[in-house]
C-alpha cells in the first residue's frame, strides 16, 4: 500500500490499481465544518489535477483535484448525510472518492509521508 | 392564558424568568406561530358580486399565510427591531461598509408624493421634477468625479460593477478585439464582486499581487499586461484603506496596452473633493449610494450603483439615459434610439427613492461639506490607528491609511485567541464588530471604518474599550472572549448545522 | 455641519495625536498634480429648510398617482400601503443596520427575512425563496443563469408575452455571457406555441403570467413541454397581488419562479426601489443565488436565524459565484412582510378579489365607448383594450385632461405595429368615479 500527498492537500492511498482519494488533516482543519461535499459521477475518468469534487464548510468552498488520472469506480455516498465525517477521519471514513489509476508512474511525482510533513512545515 | 402560540418559548438556562424574556428583551416567535389565516389587520370591503375573467384558473389551494390584528403587526415588528444593533444606536465600524448617519431629511424628501408615487411610465411631461432630479444628481456626480458620462440604471453597486465591465465589453467589441480581449486582471484584495462581476460579463479573471506595503506595482501590472487584457479592476484608496499611489501611472500603461481601467468606487467616501477618478484614467467607476451618500443600509438593501463614464465608454452607456431637448427632459428608453448602447441592465430607470435620498444628502452638504466630509472620514480612521497601533499589529507597518484602517491578527496569535473570538467580545462591549477576515491578503483581516459621522467622545471610547479587550487577550484572559457574546439576543449560532440541515421556511411541527 | 461632529478643537487635537501638522498630511498619497486645491464647482452646503424648498419644487412639478384617476401598470402597480408599513420600516433598527453578518445582534433582520422567505414560497406554491433580489427583471436574468448552471445548456427561450423590459435585460446579459435568447413575437392574445420552439438545447423556457397585455395563462402545458426536452420552466410574474386569486405556479410545474414584489409593501417610486422575488424547487438550492436565511440554534439551544449556504456567493466563490449580487432589496422585502402579515390570507384573497372586480368593472365600462374594443378573454387586474387612433397620442391628450390612462404598448414595444393598443390597469385604490373619469377623457381623447 502507497499513501502519496499533493501540494493542494490530496491524498491518495493506493492498492492494487486503485487509489482512495481524499483531503488531508490539515485541509479539514483550514477548512473548518464541512457541511457539504459534491462527488463525481462513477465512471468518470478524470486527468491528474482536474476538478473532481466540491468540498464546502460554512465560510469556504474548495476544489479537490484528482491526484492521478483514471476512472472512478466508486464514491462514499455516507457523506452525503454525514459531511461532518471529513473532519473527525480524513483518512479514514473520511474518504471522497476510488479511482482505478491509468497511469501508476504518476504517483512518483507526488510528495511521500515525509515530504509532505515538511512541506507542511514550511505552509503553516 | 399568557400566549396564543402553539408551543411554549424556549427559556434560556441563564434567564430565569416564565417567558424567557429579560425585560425590555422579549423572546418573539415567528407569526406562522401567533397569527392566523383568518386574520388580517386590513380592512378591505367585499366587492359586490361580479362575474370574473379568471378562465379555469382561478387559485384553489389557499396560501394558508397568516394575519396579524394592526396591534399585532406592531407589536412583533417592533419587538423583532430591537433585537437589531443599528447606526442610530451606536458607532458601526465596518470597513469597506461606509456605515454614515442616515439622516431623517433624506427620508422625508424621498417621502414626498411627488416623487414616491408617480409610475417610471406615466407620460414624461407628467414627470419633469423627477427627471430634472436625476439630471442634476448625475451633473454633482460628474463633477465629483470628473467623468463625462452617467448611467443611473444600476440597482446597487454589483450591478454597477456589471454594467461598467459590460460597456467595456462593447467598446472592446466596436473596436473588434472582442475574441482577443477577453481577461481581467483584479488584485487579490479585490471585494468578491469584482471578479464575480467580471466573470459575469463574460471575462475570465486573473489575480494581481500587491506588493510589501499594500499597494499595486506598475512594473507588476506591466508585466502582466497584454493584447488579452480587456481591462483592469481597481479600487482606489483599496481594500487595505490605502490609496493607490502609483495609480495614474498604472492606468497610463493599461491604456497603452489596449486596456480599460475600472474602478470600484466603493471607498469614494476618502476622496470626494480631493481628488477626481476622471483625473486618475479611471473609465468607467460605480459609486455606492448607499455608502458615500447616506442612503440607509436598510439591513441588507435597497442600494444605488451608478456608474461614471469616460468619454471613451460614454457611448456605449446602457438604456435609458436622460437627454435635455427643447421642450425639456426626455429618458431614451429604446435601444434602437441610441446605436452606441450596449442594452439594458434592469427594467424602468433607477433606484429613485435612492436618487432623492443621495440628492438630498448632496444638497445639505455642499462642495465644502463634501471635502470636509472625506477629511473627517480620514482623520477619524488615522486617530483609530494612532490610537491602537502600540497594540494592534497591521500587514503594512506604521503608516497614515484613509477612510479606514487595517489590522490582523499576528498580534493576537500568541494569545490562542483569534478575530472572531476578539470580534464577538466587542459586541457584549456594545459595539458591532469591524469586518472581520476581508481582504483576504490580510490574515485574519480586522477593517475599521469609523465614517465621519463618530464624534471625538465616541471614538474615545471606543478606543478605550478595545485597548481594554486588546489587554486583555494578551494577558491571557480569555473569560471575555471565550464564548462570547454573552449579553446579546442570542449568543453564538450554529452556522455549520444551518448549513448541513438547511431550513429555509418555517413549517408547521408534525405530531 | 449640521451632519459633522467634529468641532475645529477635535481636529487639533486628533491631528496631533497622529502626529501631523495638517489634514492634507493624511492625503499625501494622492499625486501633488491630482490634488483638488480648490472646492468642487457645486453649490456651497444650504440648510435644511432650503433643501425642503429646492426638492419640494421639483416634487410639485410631477402629477402625483393619487391626485388624478390613475390607470397605469404594465410592471409596477399603485396600491394603498397601511400606514404601519411605513412606520415599521423607518425604526432606527430596520431602516440602519446593514446586512446581518454578526446574526447575535440581528436577529430581527434575520427572523424578518425567514418570514419573508416563507410567505415567498406560499405565495408561489413553490419549495425555497430567497431573501430578494434587486427586481422582477433581474431576477429574471439570475433564473436563466441558474437554468443554465442546472442544465449545461445556453439558450433560452422568451415568451411573447414576457415584459420588454425584462426581455431586453434579459438579452443584454446573454449577449455579454456568450449565450443564446429567442425571443417569440408579441403574443397579444396568448395563442403562442412553444412545442417548435423547444429542443435538446434548450435551457429554459420563460413564460410571464399573468402578462404583458394582462392574460392568464396555464404554465402546465409550458411545464410539460419543457420537461419533456430535459429544459427547466421559469415563471414569472409582474404584480404579486394578482398570487392571491390566480393558480400559483408552483401548481403548474414552474422549476424557478422570478417575480415583481413592488405591489406589497412599496410604492411605485418612479421605477425603484422594488423587490425581487426569487424561488424554486427544493432539488435545486444549492444553484439558487442571493442570500438566503436558514434557522439554526445558538450556543444555549435557544433558535435563532443565521444567512447560510453562503459559499455559493461572491464574498466567497469569487468569479465562480452564483452570482455577483452583494446587496439586495433589504428594506423594501421587510416593508413587503410586514404588509403582508397585515393581509393575512383572508385579506389579500380579498384585496385581489376587490382588484380583480375593479378591471372587470372598468373593462366593461372602456368597452362601451365607441372605438374601443377589450381584447382579453381572461385577466386579473390589468388588459389590452384596442382604439381606433393613435394610443400614444390618446394617453397623452388624456393626461393633459388629467387622466393617467394607461400604458401605450408602443412605449414598451415601438415599431411593432401595435401603436393601437393601451394596457390599463385596476387596482383597489380606483373609484367609481375614477372609471367614469377614464371612460369619458378617453371618449374626448378619440373624438379628437
Amino acid at each position: 500500500m502507497t499513501t502519496r500527498y499533493t501540494k493542494s492537500h490530496e491524498y491518495v492511498r493506493v492498492e492494487g490499481g486503485t487509489g482512495i482519494v481524499g483531503i488531508t488533516d490539515y485541509a479539514q482543519a483550514q477548512l473548518g465544518d464541512v457541511v457539504f461535499v459534491e462527488l463525481p459521477p462513477i465512471g468518470q475518468s478524470l486527468s491528474k489535477g482536474a476538478e473532481a469534487a466540491t468540498v464546502e464548510s460554512v465560510k469556504a468552498a474548495s476544489e479537490v483535484n484528482a491526484p492521478v488520472s483514471g476512472t472512478v469506480v466508486d464514491v462514499n455516498s455516507a457523506l452525503t448525510d454525514s459531511p461532518g465525517l471529513v473532519n473527525e477521519d480524513p483518512s479514514g471514513k473520511g474518504w471522497f472518492l476510488k479511482i482505478k489509476l491509468s497511469d501508476a508512474a504518476e504517483l512518483d511525482r507526488l510528495m511521500d509521508e515525509d515530504a509532505y510533513r515538511e512541506f507542511l512545515k514550511a505552509v503553516s | 392564558m399568557l400566549m396564543r402560540q402553539e408551543r411554549a418559548m424556549e427559556v434560556a438556562p441563564e434567564a430565569k424568568t416564565f417567558t424567557g424574556n429579560r425585560a425590555l428583551e422579549i423572546e418573539e416567535g415567528l407569526i406562522f406561530e401567533t397569527g392566523r389565516p383568518e386574520n388580517t389587520g386590513v380592512d378591505l370591503d367585499e366587492p359586490l358580486p361580479f362575474k370574473h375573467r379568471l378562465g379555469s384558473l382561478e387559485r384553489q389551494e389557499p396560501t394558508g399565510l397568516p394575519g396579524l390584528s394592526e396591534p399585532e403587526t406592531m407589536r412583533h415588528y417592533v419587538r423583532l427591531s430591537r433585537q437589531n444593533y443599528a447606526i442610530d444606536a451606536g458607532i458601526y465600524p465596518l470597513g469597506s461598509c461606509t456605515m454614515k448617519h442616515n439622516p431623517r431629511l433624506n427620508e422625508a424628501m424621498a417621502r414626498l408624493p411627488g416623487f414616491t408615487d408617480i409610475h417610471p411610465l406615466q407620460p414624461q411631461s407628467t414627470v419633469q421634477g423627477a427627471l430634472e432630479l436625476i439630471a442634476e444628481l448625475a451633473r454633482w456626480l460628474m463633477v465629483m468625479t470628473g467623468m463625462d458620462a452617467v448611467a443611473m440604471s444600476p440597482r446597487a453597486g454589483a450591478h454597477g460593477e456589471a454594467c461598467g465591465m459590460m460597456a467595456i465589453k462593447a467598446a472592446i467589441a466596436a473596436k473588434g478585439e472582442g475574441e482577443t480581449r477577453k481577461t481581467v486582471l483584479v488584485p487579490e484584495s479585490a471585494h468578491g464582486t469584482n471578479p464575480a462581476s467580471a466573470a459575469g460579463a463574460g471575462f475570465e479573471v486573473r489575480p494581481l499581487p500587491a506588493r510589501a506595503d499594500g499597494t499595486l506595482d506598475p512594473a507588476e501590472v506591466k508585466s502582466r499586461l497584454g493584447p488579452d487584457v480587456a481591462a483592469i479592476m481597481l479600487t482606489n484608496p483599496n481594500t487595505c484603506g490605502l490609496f493607490e499611489k502609483d495609480a495614474v501611472e498604472i492606468a497610463a500603461l493599461g491604456h497603452e496596452a489596449g486596456a480599460y481601467f475600472y474602478c470600484d468606487g466603493a471607498n469614494f467616501n476618502a476622496i470626494m473633493g480631493k481628488t477626481r477618478p476622471g483625473d486618475l484614467g479611471v473609465d468607467a467607476m460605480h459609486i455606492n449610494l448607499h455608502k458615500t451618500f447616506s442612503t440607509p443600509h436598510g439591513g441588507g438593501g435597497p442600494g444605488a450603483g451608478p456608474v461614471v463614464l469616460s468619454s471613451r465608454l460614454a457611448p456605449f452607456a446602457p438604456v435609458p439615459f436622460l437627454r435635455r431637448e427643447e421642450s425639456g427632459f426626455r429618458l431614451v428608453e429604446h435601444l434602437g434610439e441610441a446605436p452606441g448602447t450596449f442594452g439594458r441592465i434592469a427594467a424602468f430607470h433607477g433606484q429613485m427613492g435612492m436618487f432623492v435620498r443621495a440628492f438630498a444628502y448632496m444638497l445639505s452638504h455642499g462642495a465644502d461639506g463634501l471635502r470636509q466630509a472625506a477629511e473627517d472620514a480620514v482623520l477619524n480612521a488615522n486617530y483609530i490607528r494612532a490610537s491602537l497601533k502600540d497594540l494592534l499589529s497591521g500587514p503594512f507597518g506604521d503608516r497614515p491609511c484613509m477612510h479606514e484602517v487595517l489590522f490582523d491578527e499576528t498580534w493576537l496569535k500568541p494569545t490562542g485567541l483569534t478575530t472572531l473570538d476578539f470580534a464577538k467580545a466587542m459586541i457584549d462591549e456594545g459595539f458591532h464588530p469591524m469586518t472581520i477576515y476581508f481582504p483576504l491578503v490580510a490574515h485574519g483581516a480586522m477593517l475599521i471604518e469609523p465614517t465621519e459621522s463618530e464624534s471625538k467622545a465616541s471614538l474615545d471610547l471606543f478606543i478605550a474599550a478595545l485597548r481594554d479587550l486588546a489587554l486583555a487577550a494578551r494577558r491571557g484572559d480569555t473569560g471575555r472572549f471565550a464564548g462570547a457574546p454573552h449579553y446579546a439576543p442570542r449568543r453564538r449560532l450554529d452556522e455549520a448545522r444551518a448549513a448541513r440541515i438547511p431550513i429555509l421556511k418555517w413549517a408547521k411541527p408534525v405530531g | 455641519m449640521r451632519y459633522l461632529p467634529l468641532n475645529d478643537e477635535d481636529r487639533t487635537d486628533m491631528l496631533a495625536r497622529i502626529g501631523v501638522s495638517g489634514i492634507d498630511a493624511l492625503f499625501a498619497d494622492i499625486p501633488k498634480a491630482k490634488r483638488l486645491e480648490y472646492d468642487l464647482d457645486l453649490p456651497p452646503r444650504k440648510t435644511e429648510m432650503e433643501v425642503e424648498r429646492l426638492l419640494s419644487g421639483l416634487a410639485a412639478k410631477n402629477v402625483a398617482a393619487g391626485s388624478v384617476p390613475f390607470f397605469v401598470g404594465a410592471g409596477a402597480y399603485k396600491h394603498h400601503v397601511p400606514a404601519s408599513v411605513d412606520h415599521l420600516i423607518q425604526r432606527s433598527e430596520f431602516l440602519t443596520s446593514y446586512t446581518p453578518y454578526q446574526p447575535e445582534i440581528a436577529q430581527g433582520t434575520l427572523q424578518t427575512i425567514f418570514e419573508f422567505q416563507t410567505q415567498v414560497a406560499a405565495l408561489t406554491s413553490m419549495d425555497v425563496a430567497n431573501a430578494s433580489m434587486y427586481d422582477g427583471s433581474t431576477a429574471t436574468v439570475e433564473a436563466i443563469a441558474m437554468a443554465r448552471r442546472i442544465t449545461k445548456r445556453r439558450k433560452a427561450v422568451l415568451s411573447g408575452g414576457l415584459h420588454p423590459h425584462y426581455a431586453e435585460a434579459v438579452r443584454t446579459y446573454s449577449a455579454m455571457s456568450g449565450d443564446a435568447v429567442a425571443v417569440l413575437p408579441p403574443d397579444v392574445f396568448a395563442v403562442e406555441t412553444l412545442g417548435g420552439v423547444v429542443d435538446d438545447e434548450t435551457s429554459c423556457v420563460v413564460v410571464q403570467s399573468p402578462d404583458l397585455f394582462g392574460n392568464l395563462r396555464d404554465l402546465s402545458g409550458a411545464a410539460a413541454t419543457c420537461h419533456a426536452k430535459g429544459a427547466l420552466l421559469i415563471a414569472v410574474f409582474t404584480e404579486v397581488v394578482s398570487l392571491g386569486l390566480v393558480k400559483p405556479p408552483g401548481a403548474m410545474g414552474a422549476d424557478i419562479v422570478a417575480g415583481e414584489g413592488q405591489s406589497i409593501g412599496n410604492r411605485l417610486n418612479f421605477g425603484g426601489p422594488y423587490v425581487g422575488l426569487f424561488a424554486a424547487k427544493a432539488k435545486y438550492l444549492r444553484q439558487m443565488p442571493g442570500r438566503l436565511c436558514g434557522e439554526t440554534v445558538d450556543a444555549s439551544g435557544r433558535r435563532g436565524f443565521v444567512l447560510t449556504l453562503s459559499t455559493r456567493e461572491q464574498h466567497i466563490r469569487r468569479d465562480k459565484a452564483t452570482s455577483n449580487i452583494c446587496t439586495n432589496s433589504g428594506l423594501a422585502s421587510v416593508a413587503f412582510t410586514i404588509h403582508l402579515t397585515l393581509l393575512g390570507d383572508a385579506g389579500l384573497r380579498r384585496l385581489a378579489r376587490i382588484n380583480h372586480a375593479n378591471a372587470v368593472a372598468l373593462a366593461d365600462r372602456l368597452a362601451a365607448v365607441k372605438g374601443v374594443e377589450v381584447l382579453n378573454e381572461t385577466f386579473f387586474n390589468e388588459f389590452t383594450i384596442k382604439i381606433a387612433g393613435s394610443a400614444a397620442q390618446v394617453v397623452e391628450r388624456m393626461a393633459e385632461k388629467g387622466v393617467l390612462g394607461g400604458v401605450p404598448v408602443a412605449r414598451l414595444l415601438p415599431d411593432r405595429g401595435l401603436d393601437d393598443l393601451i394596457l390599463a390597469a385596476s387596482t383597489e385604490v380606483n373609484t367609481d368615479a375614477d372609471r367614469a373619469a377614464f371612460a369619458e377623457a378617453l371618449q374626448g381623447a378619440l373624438s379628437c
